[in-house]
């Protein structure tokens, strides 16, 4: 997080979620429930240039996530890193890891997978492969890749 | 290392274990052809929970709980179920599971054996889960090449037919290749094997579309059908229907002592003549499918 970005909308209290891969912050804003105003500052930035090449940001004031969210995040977004602020100040940085389990995030795209019946379970995935993230259903064992994923995320 | 285990998916089966299962079902042989009796299933209770028709396997698990003895409860029509009155599958699967003590389920949707498994407190045996996995297949056709030939490392095995839409198909060629056999794919481009599928095998399998090209190498031909319900597009289903035709004519290129395999039933795959050919094993196979699942049963009840 460099000195020049911060300027562009500092926060006080909240998160910055930084290293998106470009593109994809708006599915990062649909998975936090991001959709209408939501009574705080959220700020985007898509496209800007990072040490890496290119990248999105997203910041959203007096927000802070929970581990499913973290989750969720890290499927969408595996190379992000959230950075916890707390009056200006970077207090917390973390970056997000795909979990090995995953539960209730995902829902699976086999529409013949007994999850998507109407049966009192939660879907449950294993990761199966990080780069590229590949996840398998634990009921239908069918792999979902990343693009399914993003639209599949619950 | 079996009481009380779940036979959901072929890969949680160690080679190991299979072994295992393979020699308590050679042990079983002489039950399954009532040269010998046997009471060890006596007072157990199989319920058979069949939500889709597939004779076959229930006969071959009806058969099997009887000849050690056990009784077997059921249903094999599905619009006989309470699933068609609205209940969950998991009310179903409780309620089955109080009234015996080990479960076999058919199913249409994937998966549903894993919940079925989630929900029971007895064992569950999968008896195929729509396209989903079909465990208790795989292991008799594994138990019919080992017997057959002693061994399955380094055996030429061909598989031909629909490799792309039968899944169970797929858990066969992964057993396969994790036990060291050599693969040949042989199926019109339509109906190749996903690409998924080969990454996950050990060693490369060779792919073509004409069986003339691999037969004389072949030690098992494995003959699948191609079976129009799995198509998406009738029109693909047209242009690919009874592609292969196996005929004692085709086996005079094969090797003398290649079986023939088929997990019936067969349409017009494999033409009746070659069932009088010292190469046809598919009714041998379909014979063995009652020792195999006594095996399981008798395994994960905990009695042997
Ligand atoms: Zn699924």
């Amino acid at each position: 997080m460099t000195e020049q970005i911060l300027k562009v909308q500092k926060i006080k209290n909240g998160i910055v979620i930084d290293h998106i891969p470009c593109g994809l912050a708006l599915k990062v804003l649909k998975i936090l429930g991001i959709e209408r105003d939501i009574g705080s500052t959220v700020s985007m930035v898509m496209h800007v240039k990072s040490k890496y090449g290119w990248k999105d940001i997203v910041k959203i004031e007096d927000r802070f996530l929970e581990e499913k969210e973290l989750d969720k995040i890290a499927l969408v977004a595996p190379t992000a890193t959230v950075n916890i602020i707390q009056n200006y100040k970077v207090v917390k940085k973390h970056r997000v890891k795909v979990p090995e389990h995953i539960i209730g995030i995902v829902k699976c795209t086999n529409p013949k997978c007994i999850t998507n019946q109407r049966e009192p379970i939660t879907p449950e995935f294993y990761t199966v492969s990080k780069d590229p993230l590949i996840i398998k259903c634990r009921y239908c064992e069918r792999d979902m890749e990343a693009d399914e994923i993003i639209e599949n995320i619950i | 290392m079996f009481r009380g285990r779940d036979i959901v998916s072929i890969k949680e089966i160690t080679p190991k274990e299979m072994d295992k299962i393979f020699e308590v079902a050679e042990e079983m042989i002489p039950i399954a052809q009532s040269a010998e009796r046997s009471s060890l299933l006596q007072g157990y209770v199989l319920a058979n929970l069949f939500f889709e028709p597939s004779t076959r396997t229930r006969l071959s698990f009806e058969s099997a709980m009887s000849k050690l003895g056990g009784h077997v409860i059921g249903f094999a029509n599905p619009s006989a179920t309470s699933l068609a009155k609205g209940e969950t599958l998991a009310d179903t699967i409780r309620m089955v599971d109080e009234y015996s003590d080990v479960i076999v389920i058919r199913h249409p949707y994937e998966g549903s054996a894993r919940l079925a498994a989630d929900f029971a407190k007895h064992p569950v045996i999968n008896a195929g889960d729509g396209a989903g996995q079909h465990p208790t297949q795989t292991l008799l056709d594994l138990f019919t090449v080992k017997r057959e030939f002693g061994h399955i490392k380094d055996l030429n095995v061909g598989l031909i037919g629909d490799l792309k839409y039968g899944r169970t198909v797929h858990s066969l060629t992964y057993v396969l290749s994790n036990l060291g056999a050599n693969l040949y794919l042989i199926s019109p481009s339509l109906l190749r094997m996903p690409k998924h599928i080969i990454r996950e095998l050990k060693t490369k399998p060779l792919e073509t579309e004409k069986i003339e090209n691999v037969l004389p190498e072949l030690d098992v031909l494995y003959v699948t059908r191609i079976q129009k319900e799995r198509f998406p597009d009738p029109n693909e289903y047209r242009k690919v229907a009874g592609i292969y035709r196996i005929t004692p004519k085709l086996l005079e290129n094969a090797k003398r002592h290649a079986i023939v395999m088929h997990p019936l039933p067969r349409v017009d795959e494999i033409s009746p003549e070659v069932d009088a050919t010292p190469h046809a094993r598919y009714f041998l196979q379909a014979f063995y499918g009652v020792p195999v699942r006594m095996a399981l049963l008798a395994l994960v009840l905990g009695v042997i």
